[in-house]
C-alpha cells in the first residue's frame, strides 16, 4: 500500500472526525485572532481616508467580509447538503447544519452594516433595491434552513429536508453576486474583480483582504466547533461518546 | 497615520454613530456566538456525563 495514501475518508465518519476537529479548530481560532488584530490596525491607522467618504468608509472593512462570508458560507453548506442527499454520508449534515447559523449572522451583519454606510452615503437605511433584497432573501434562506431543521425530530429525515432547501436556494448566490451588474442598482458595483484591476488605494485592498481572510479562519474555527456539539448530541448513544465524556 | 489626536479617531470625521457601529456590532455578534458555543457545549457535556452515570447506576 502506498505510504502517502490520505485515508480521506475515514474523517467522514462522525467519529474520527469529532476528534480531527478538536485538533483542528484552535489553530483556525489563532489565525483569526492573529488576522483580525492586523487587519483592524490597517483599517484604522494604515489605511487613508477616502477622498469621497471620508472616513465612513471604513465601514466596508467589516461590510465586505461579512458580506462575501454570507454568500460563501450559504455555497459550502449546500454542497454539504447535497453530498449529504448523494450519498447519504452522516456527516454532511451535520456539517451544513453547523454552517448555517454562522452564515445567517453573516447575512444579518451584512445587511446591518449595509444600512449603517447606507444612512450617511445615500440618505436612506434601506432601498429596494436588487443586490439589497436578494441579500435580504439570503438571510430568510438561512432563517428557513434553521426552522426547517429544529421543526423535524428526526435529525437524519431533518438533514434531508433542509438539503432541499439549501440546493433550491443556490440559484439565489449569482443573482446576489451578479445583481449590481444585471441591474442598475444604487449599490455600488465590485472594486475588486478576478478580471479587472481593483479600483481601490493599496492599503485600503490590503486590509480588505486581510479582514476576509480573517472572517474565513473565524468561520471554519466556529463551525468546527458546532460541528462538535452536533456530533456529539447525535452519537449520544454509541460507546465511543461514553468514553468521550468521560 | 491620519489621526491628530484620540478624540478626532473616536469622531471618525462626523461618521462615528456609522462606523463604530458597523465595527461594535460586528465585534459583538462574534462574542455571543463564541459564548453561546461555549454554554452549549458544557450544557451538553453536563447532560450526557449525567446520563451514563444513570445508566450505570440501573445496569
Amino acid at each position: 500500500m502506498n505510504i502517502r495514501t490520505i485515508h480521506w475518508f475515514k474523517f467522514s465518519a462522525p467519529q474520527n472526525f469529532y476528534f480531527l476537529a478538536g485538533r483542528m479548530w484552535p489553530w483556525f481560532a489563532t489565525l483569526a485572532a492573529v488576522l483580525t488584530a492586523l487587519g483592524l490596525w490597517i483599517s484604522f491607522f494604515v489605511a487613508p481616508t477616502d477622498a469621497q467618504q471620508g472616513e465612513g468608509y471604513r465601514i466596508i472593512f467589516v461590510h465586505v467580509p461579512a458580506s462575501q462570508m454570507s454568500m460563501f458560507i450559504y455555497l459550502v453548506m449546500a454542497a454539504w447538503a447535497g453530498f449529504g442527499l448523494a450519498f447519504n454520508t452522516r456527516l454532511s449534515g451535520m456539517m451544513a447544519s453547523a454552517l448555517a447559523p454562522t452564515g445567517a449572522l453573516f447575512a444579518f451583519l451584512s445587511l446591518v452594516t449595509g444600512a449603517l454606510w447606507g444612512k450617511p452615503m445615500w440618505g436612506a437605511w434601506w432601498v429596494w433595491d436588487a443586490r439589497l433584497t436578494s441579500e435580504l432573501i439570503l438571510l430568510f434562506l438561512y432563517l428557513g434552513f434553521l426552522a426547517l431543521q429544529s421543526s423535524i425530530d428526526d435529525p437524519r429525515r431533518a438533514d434531508k429536508a433542509c438539503a432541499v432547501l439549501a440546493l433550491v436556494g443556490v440559484v439565489n448566490v449569482p443573482i446576489i453576486y451578479f445583481s449590481v451588474k444585471w441591474w442598475n442598482t444604487l449599490h455600488q458595483g465590485a472594486s475588486v474583480s478576478l478580471t479587472k484591476s481593483p479600483t481601490m488605494a493599496i492599503p485600503m485592498l490590503w486590509g480588505m483582504l486581510i479582514m476576509v481572510v480573517a472572517f474565513w479562519m473565524y468561520a471554519i474555527a466556529i463551525a468546527l466547533v458546532r460541528v462538535r456539539n452536533i456530533i456529539l448530541d447525535r452519537e449520544r448513544h454509541t460507546e465511543w461518546v461514553k468514553h468521550a465524556v468521560e | 497615520m491620519q489621526w491628530n489626536s484620540i478624540s478626532e479617531f473616536f469622531a471618525m470625521g462626523g461618521y462615528a454613530f456609522y462606523v463604530w457601529g458597523s465595527f461594535g456590532l460586528t465585534a459583538l455578534v462574534a462574542v455571543v456566538e463564541i459564548l453561546l458555543l461555549r454554554s452549549q457545549r458544557r450544557e451538553l457535556m453536563v447532560h450526557l456525563r449525567n446520563e451514563l452515570l444513570s445508566e450505570r447506576a440501573s445496569s
